[in-house]
C-alpha cells in the first residue's frame, strides 16, 4: 500500500498543474494514495534563506510538524524539487541534535519530532513496489522517443541533504523512463541549475543556463527533455520560444526541444491521452512530437515484426536442413555397421 | 644487604645555592642500605668521577645513587663511569636535583626538603634494582632494497660502492620504476630514460647488487642486524640462463594485452618485456594471458625461440636470506582519480587523460612515438586544458596534502604541449603555483612566458558537445566563470602509496601515517628511519616528491645503511621486558600490544610438579624490543615486567616518597 | 560506602598536598627539566617520578600512591600521535581515562588525578600544570581515604634466572652468523 502526505507547494495549482494533474493520473492507475498536508504553507525556498535562516527552518518544519500529528506514519512527499530541497534542509538541521530540535520546536510553537521523512515524487515512484506498479501497467510504450532526463540542481544537491541518487550522475528518473520504453540519453546537464531564481533578476547572465542545457542535449540527439521539477519546467517550455527568437536573430538553428514531466510520459504509457495529463497547456508544443514518434514506434514495430518472420523462416529452414543431414548421417552410420557386422562375421567365419 | 653509596653534587652553586647538600647528605646517611655518603662540588668532573671510583672500590659499593643534573644530562657518563668498576653500569640511580629542584625552587628549606625526597626515592630505587647486561647482536654485512625505481636503485648504488652487499627486490619485470616512464625530467628537461638507463645497467652489472626482478617479499622475521627474508620471485616461464632477450618471442606471440607501461594507450604481447631497455632485459610470460598456460594451445614462443629457454612448467620460487638492514624504496602510484571525480566524466571520455599517459604521448618511444595525438581519434589536439590538484589539496574528495611535483610536472607538460603544437593553445587551471626549488620558478615563468594560459581556479565539470571537452571553471583572478573547449584534458591526479604497502608495512612493523604513507622515525631529525631499528625510507614511499629529493633520501638511507653495515657487532639495549614463565599464561595480550612485533608466543617444556609440561608462553625478542614497558601493563598475570623500571622498584619508589 | 571521603572543610592549618608525577622520560620529564632550565618557578609540592613511557603506567602505582597517603597523582606523557614508542601514549590514554572513572565512581574527587600530555618543549605548560594539579589538590584537603583501597599484588621476577635471561639464546643469535 503506496500512501504518502503530500506537500502540494505553491506551483501544484499554478505553473505547474501539468504535474499535478499527470501525478494524479499516474496514482491513481498504479494504487498509490496522497494526502494533502492539511493548512501547510510555503516552504520558504530560496528567499527565506536569504532572509533569515530560522525562517528558512521553521517555515518547512511548520508542515512537516502538522504531517506529524495529522498523517502520522506517513512519509512526506514533495513533488516540487525546491520544496523537496527546503523540506529536507529543515528535517537534516532539526535531526542533527537535540538543541536544533529544541530550537526549531520553540521557533514554531509546536510539538515536533523531526520524526516524518521527506522524500520526493520521483523518490516515491522509483520506490521498487512503484516501479513494479508502473511496469505492469504499460500499455503503449514510448519506443523511439529519445528523452534527456533533467533533474535540475536541487533534487540530488547537496548530498547532505538530498542524498537518494548520485550527485553527478543521477539514474532514477533514466531508469523510469527505460521502463516505460524510451531512451534516456547520456547526457551532461543532468543536475546543472537552470538559472531559475535569477531569470527575473539578471536575465542577461540566466538566459544563457537555459540555452546551454537545451544546447547540451540537442547535442546529445535527445527529442524533449524530461523533468522532475515545476520550476525548471517553468523555466525551460516558458523560455524556449524566446531563446529561440535570439538564435535565429543571431543566425543560429532555434531548437524544438518539448520538455515534459516525467509523469506525463508515464501517463501516456498508461494509454492516458494528452489532455488528461495536461501535455496540450504546455508553452512549446509538446504533442507532435508524441504524435510523431508514436508513428515512428508502430513502423518500427512493423519492421521488427517483420525481421522475427525472416528469422523464423531461417530457423525453420536451418532446423529442417539439420534434421536431413542427421537422417543422411544416421543412414550412412546404419550402412557402415551393417557392412563392420558383415566383416566380422566373415572373420568369425 | 645492599651497599649503597650516594653522592651528591654542588655542581658549583647551582644547587648548592637553593638546596643544603650538606643537610642532604646528612638524612642520606640514615638511609637503610647506605653505606658512603660523599658531596663533591662537581662530580661529573674528572676529580670528581675518579672520586667516585675510589670510593666504591675502597667502600664496597655495589650500587650508586647521584644527586646531580638531570639524567638527561649525564646519565651515559654515570653508567659509562661504572663500566670501569666493579658495580654493574645499570645499579644506579640518578636524582634530578638540579633542573627538577634547585632551579625551579627559590625558597631553600623547600628546596631542600624535596631533594632529600628525591634522593629517598632514589635510594629506595636503587635497592630493587638488579644487574642487567648488554648483549651483542651480529651484523649481517647485507641489504635488502625493496623497490627498483630511482629511489630503490641509487640506495642499492651507494651502499654497494662502499663494499656491501646488496639485493633489490622489484615486483615488476623490470627495473626504472616511475621514472623510466617519463619523458623528461624537470628543470633541465633532460631526457628522463637517457639518465635512468645508464642507473638500471649500472645496478644490474654491479658486482655486489643482486636484482631479483619480478619478486615481491613473502615474510620477514628478525631484528635490526639480523632479518630473515624470504622473497617469492613469480614464475617467469622463461630460464634465464639460457635466454639471450633476442625478442623474437615477442615478434611472434599471438596475445594482445593492454601495455601497463604504456598507460593502457597500447598493446604489448603476452610473453614481454617492459620497455625495450628493462633491466633485466629479458622477458617474462604474463600467465594470465598466456594462451599455452591459460588453454594449453599456442606454444609459439617456445618453438621460435632459438635458445630453448622457454619453461611453460616453471614456478614461483621461495629463498631465504639473512640482511642487516632494510630500505623501503616502494614508491607510489598514481591515485585512482575516476571514482572520485564523475565531474570530470569519471573515465567516460578517453580524451581526459592523467600525467603519466602524457608523458607517454610524448615520449618519442611511447604510443605515438611522441606525436601528441588524442587517444580518442589520433588526432593533433589544438587546444590542451591540464588541471593541477586532482586529488591533491582535496580533503572532501582525495587527499588533503599537496603532491609536490605537480605544480612542476604540469609546467612541464604545458611547455612541451606548446613546443610540439606551436599553433596549439594551452590553459592551465592551477590553486596555486608552489615552485620551491632550484631553478623551478624560472622554468614555471619560462611555461608562462611560452603563452600557457595560466587560470587560478578549478574546473567544476568536464563534458563532451561534438568533438569537444567542454571545462566549466572558474578565474578567480578575475571572479568570471570560464569555458574552455578543450580537445584534450590532462589530470594532474595526487601521488598516493604504491598498492600492497598496507600489507608489506605490517610484515615488517613500519608505521603508516593516515594517508598510508610510511612514517619516519622524526619528521625533522630522523627523517630515513624507521620506528623499527634496522630498516630505512627512501623516495616517495615516505611521502610524495620530486627526483632529485628522492635521490637524495635514497642518499641520506644509504649513508645510514653503511654506519649500520660497518659495525660488526650492535650492543643490545637490556632495560627491555622480561617474561616470567611461571606465570606466563601464553595469551598473546603482550604480544598483541607491543609496537614492534617483540614478543611472540612460543611452546616451551617446563617440569612443573616433576612432570614434563608443554604449554605456550611470551617471549621477549631482545633485538626487536625498545623498553616501553607497554606490555607490562597490559598482562593480566603480572607476568611481564621491565627491567630497570621494575614493578617493584617503582612501588618502592612511590612508598619511599609518601613518607614525607 | 565510598572509599574517599571528601574534608575540604577540615584542612589543617600547616598541611601541605603531596603529589606524585609520573612523566615519561621523553616528553614529560624533558619539559620539566626545560622548566629547569628556563629557571621557571613552581611549587614543590610535586614530585617527579620518571617512567619509560606512559604505557608503562600500571594504575597500581597509583593505588599504591593513593593508599600510601599521597594526596593528588599526576601522569603525563607525549601528546597522542607523537609517542616515542609508537602507540603507547594511546594505550595509557584508554587505561588512564577507564581507570580514573573508576576512582571518581568509587568517590575519589576528579582534581586528585590528572592526567595531561606535554611534549619536551612545553616548559611552560609544566609548569601550569603543577600548579594547577597543586591549586586543585589544596582546595580538595588532605586525602581521607576510609579503607584501603584494594589491590592486586604485582608478583616480583624471580631473581633466579637471571643468568638464564641475559644469555643468548641458541635459536635468536645464530652462531655463523657472517659465513
Amino acid at each position: 500500500m503506496m500512501k504518502y502526505a503530500n506537500f502540494p507547494g505553491c506551483s501544484a495549482n499554478t505553473t505547474g498543474k501539468s504535474f499535478t494533474i499527470s501525478t494524479n493520473y499516474v496514482a491513481k492507475k498504479i494504487g498509490c494514495e496522497f494526502v494533502d498536508i492539511p493548512d501547510w504553507n510555503c516552504c520558504g525556498t530560496s528567499a527565506a534563506a536569504l532572509t533569515s535562516p530560522e525562517l528558512a527552518v521553521a517555515l518547512p518544519a511548520r508542515s512537516l510538524a502538522i504531517a506529524e500529528q495529522k498523517l502520522p506514519g506517513l512519509d512526506v512527499v514533495a513533488a516540487c524539487a525546491g520544496c523537496y530541497k527546503s523540506l529536507r534542509t529543515s528535517l537534516v538541521y532539526a535531526r542533527k541534535s537535540a538543541e536544533n530540535l529544541e530550537q526549531v520546536r520553540e521557533l514554531i510553537d509546536m510539538p515536533y519530532e523531526a520524526t516524518t521523512d521527506v522524500i520526493s515524487l520521483l523518490e516515491a515512484f522509483s520506490a521498487p513496489e512503484a516501479r513494479e506498479a508502473i511496469a505492469a501497467k504499460v500499455v503503449k510504450k514510448l519506443r523511439c522517443l529519445k528523452v534527456a532526463c533533467y533533474y535540475g540542481c536541487a533534487m540530488v544537491r547537496p548530498v547532505e541533504v538530498c542524498d537518494f541518487d548520485d550527485p553527478e550522475d543521477p539514474q532514477s528518473m533514466d531508469e523510469l523512463m527505460a521502463l516505460i520504453g524510451a531512451e534516456p540519453v547520456d547526457w551532461a546537464f543532468k543536475t546543472e541549475c537552470c538559472g531559475a531564481a535569477q531569470q527575473m533578476a539578471v536575465p542577461k547572465e540566466a538566459r544563457p543556463m537555459i540555452e546551454r542545457i537545451f544546447q547540451n542535449a540537442w547535442a546529445n540527439g535527445a527529442d524533449c527533455i524530461v523533468t522532475s521539477c515545476p520550476l525548471c519546467m517553468l523555466n525551460l517550455d516558458m523560455r524556449e520560444a524566446e531563446i529561440n527568437k535570439a538564435r535565429i536573430a543571431a543566425g543560429k538553428e532555434p531548437f524544438d526541444i518539448p520538455c515534459y514531466y516525467f509523469t506525463e510520459l508515464i501517463g501516456l504509457a498508461f494509454g492516458g491521452q494528452a489532455s488528461e495529463l495536461g501535455i496540450d497547456i504546455h508553452f512549446h508544443p509538446a504533442e507532435q512530437l508524441l504524435q510523431k514518434r508514436a508513428q515512428d514506434a508502430i513502423e518500427l514495430e512493423k519492421a521488427e515484426a517483420a525481421a522475427r518472420a525472416e528469422e523464423e523462416r531461417r530457423q525453420a529452414e536451418l532446423a529442417e536442413r539439420i534434421a536431413r543431414k542427421k537422417a543422411e548421417k544416421a543412414a550412412k552410420e546404419a550402412a557402415a555397421a551393417k557392412e563392420g557386422a558383415d566383416v566380422g562375421k566373415e572373420d568369425a567365419r | 644487604m645492599s651497599r649503597i653509596g650516594v653522592f651528591l653534587c654542588y655542581c658549583g652553586s647551582n644547587i648548592a645555592g637553593t638546596v643544603d647538600v650538606e643537610a642532604v647528605a646528612e638524612m642520606a646517611r640514615t638511609l637503610p642500605g647506605v653505606v658512603y655518603v660523599e658531596t663533591n662540588k662537581y662530580t661529573c668532573s674528572d676529580p670528581g668521577q675518579e672520586g667516585v671510583k675510589n670510593a666504591i672500590i675502597e667502600k664496597g659499593i655495589d650500587r650508586v645513587v647521584v644527586g646531580p643534573c638531570s639524567p638527561r644530562m649525564h646519565e651515559p657518563t654515570w653508567r659509562k663511569l661504572l663500566a670501569d668498576t666493579p658495580v654493574n653500569p645499570y645499579m644506579l640511580e640518578v636524582a634530578n636535583l638540579r633542573e627538577q629542584c634547585s632551579w625551579v625552587h627559590k625558597d631553600k628549606a623547600i628546596a631542600t626538603e624535596k631533594a632529600k625526597d628525591l634522593v629517598k626515592m632514589a635510594v629506595a630505587k636503587v635497592a630493587r634494582l638488579s644487574p642487567l647486561h648488554s648483549t651483542e647482536i651480529p651484523v649481517h654485512k647485507k641489504a635488502l632494497v625493496i623497490g627498483g625505481g630511482i629511489a630503490g636503485m641509487q640506495t642499492a648504488l651507494d651502499i654497494a660502492d662502499a663494499g656491501f652487499k646488496v639485493t633489490i627486490v622489484e615486483r615488476e619485470t623490470s627495473l626504472g620504476g616511475k621514472m623510466v616512464m617519463l619523458d623528461k625530467t624537470f628543470p633541465t628537461m633532460d631526457c628522463s630514460a637517457c639518465i635512468c638507463t645508464p642507473k638500471m645497467s649500472e645496478v644490474g652489472n654491479h658486482p655486489n647488487i643482486t636484482v631479483k626482478s619480478y619478486s615481491e617479499v613473502e615474510s620477514v622475521s628478525g631484528y635490526i642486524g639480523n632479518f630473515e627474508v624470504t622473497i617469492r620471485e613469480k614464475a617467469k616461464y622463461i630460464d634465464y640462463t639460457k635466454c639471450t632477450g633476442c625478442g623474437a618471442c615477442e615478434t611472434k606471440c599471438p596475445s594482445k594485452v593492454i601495455n601497463e607501461f604504456e598507460q593502457g594507450m597500447s598493446k604489448r604481447t603476452a610473453i614481454y618485456k617492459m620497455f625495450p631497455q628493462a633491466v633485466p632485459s629479458k622477458p617474462v610470460i604474463d600467465a594470465e594471458h598466456c594462451r599455452m598456460l591459460q588453454e594449453g594451445k599456442c606454444g609459439v614462443c617456445a618453438k621460435v625461440c632459438p635458445t630453448g629457454a622457454i619453461n611453460y612448467q616453471d614456478e614461483d620460487k621461495l629463498t631465504t636470506e639473512t640482511y642487516g638492514a632494510i630500505v623501503f624504496a616502494t614508491g607510489y602510484k598514481l591515485i585512482d582519480w575516476k571514482p572520485l571525480y564523475p565531474e570530470y566524466g569519471g573515465g567516460k571520455y578517453p580524451d581526459v587523460i592523467t600525467g603519466l599517459q602524457f608523458e607517454r604521448l610524448v615520449n618519442a618511444s611511447g604510443p605515438t612515438e611522441g606525436h601528441i595525438l588524442r587517444p580518442s581519434d589520433n588526432k593533433e589536439p589544438k587546444s590542451v586544458v591540464i588541471i593541477k590538484c586532482v586529488g591533491s589539496r582535496d580533503p572532501n574528495k582525495g587527499k588533503a596534502y599537496c603532491s609536490r611535483a605537480c605544480c612542476m610536472y604540469s609546467a612541464k607538460h604545458a611547455h612541451q604541449y606548446l613546443d610540439k603544437v606551436p599553433d596549439g593553445r594551452c590553459y592551465v587551471f592551477y590553486m596555486d603555483v608552489r615552485t620551491p626549488g632550484k631553478g623551478y620558478d624560472e622554468f614555471y615563468m619560462n611555461t608562462v612566458h611560452d603563452g600557457a594560459q595560466y587560470l587560478r581556479g578549478r574546473v567544476s565539470k568536464i563534458y563532451k558537445e561534438g568533438d569537444k571537452l567542454i571545462c566549466k571553471g572558474e578565474d578567480t583572478l578575475t571572479s568570471q566563470q570560464v569555458t574552455v573547449a578543450a580537445d584534450m584534458v590532462v589530470l594532474e591526479t595526487a601521488m598516493v602509496p604504491a598498492d600492497g604497502i598496507d600489507e608489506l608495512a605490517a610484515k615488517f612493523t613500519v608505521g603508516r601515517d593516515a594517508d598510508g604513507w610510511l612514517v619516519e622515525a622524526h619528521a625533522k631529525l630522523r627523517p630515513v628511519e624507521t620506528n623499527t631499528a634496522g630498516i630505512y625510507l627512501a623516495g616517495t614511499a615516505q611521502g610524495p616528491k620530486d627526483i632529485p629529493d628522492s635521490v637524495c633520501q635514497a642518499g641520506a638511507a644509504a649513508s645510514k645503511v653503511i654506519g649500520l653495515l660497518n659495525k660488526d657487532k650492535l650492543e643490545s639495549n637490556p632495560q627491555i621486558s622480561r617474561v616470567n614463565e611461571a606465570l606466563c599464561q601464553g595469551d598473546g595480550a603482550c604480544a598483541n600490544i607491543c609496537p614492534y612485533g617483540a614478543i611472540s608466543i612460543v611452546e616451551k617444556q617446563f617440569r612443573e610438579n616433576s612432570r614434563k609440561v608443554t604449554r605456550p608462553v611470551a617471549q621477549v625478542n631482545p633485538g626487536l624490543c625498545q623498553g616501553c614497558g607497554a606490555c607490562t601493563v597490559t598482562c593480566r598475570a603480572g607476568a611481564m615486567d621491565l627491567m630497570g623500571y621494575t614493578n617493584e622498584s617503582i612501588m618502592r619508589e612511590v612508598d619511599a616518597l609518601c613518607q614525607w | 560506602m565510598p572509599v574517599v571521603e571528601n574534608n575540604a572543610n577540615a584542612i589543617p592549618e600547616d598541611w601541605e598536598p603531596k603529589i606524585i608525577a609520573f612523566c615519561c622520560h621523553w616528553c614529560t620529564y624533558t619539559g620539566a627539566d626545560l622548566a629547569g632550565l628556563n629557571r621557571m618557578n613552581y611549587p614543590a609540592n610535586v614530585r617527579v617520578l620518571r617512567i619509560p613511557c606512559s604505557g608503562r603506567m600500571n594504575p597500581q602505582y597509583v593505588i599504591e600512591a593513593l593508599n600510601k597517603g599521597c594526596d593528588g597523582v599526576l601522569v603525563c606523557g607525549c601528546h597522542p600521535g607523537d609517542c616515542h614508542y609508537v602507540t603507547g601514549n594511546y594505550y595509557a590514554r584508554r587505561r588512564m581515562m577507564i581507570f580514573k572513572r573508576l576512582l571518581e565512581y568509587e568517590g575519589l574527587e576528579p582534581g586528585r588525578f590528572q592526567v595531561k600530555w606535554i611534549s619536551g618543549a612545553e616548559a611552560g605548560k609544566f609548569r601550569d600544570t603543577v600548579m594547577k594539579a597543586v591549586e586543585d589538590v589544596r582546595a580538595l584537603g588532605p586525602i581521607n581515604l576510609t579503607r584501603e583501597i584494594p589491590y592486586f599484588e604485582l608478583p616480583a621476577m624471580p631473581d633466579d634466572d637471571e643468568e638464564a635471561f641475559n644469555a643468548v639464546p641458541e635459536e635468536v643469535f645464530p652462531e655463523e652468523v657472517n659465513a
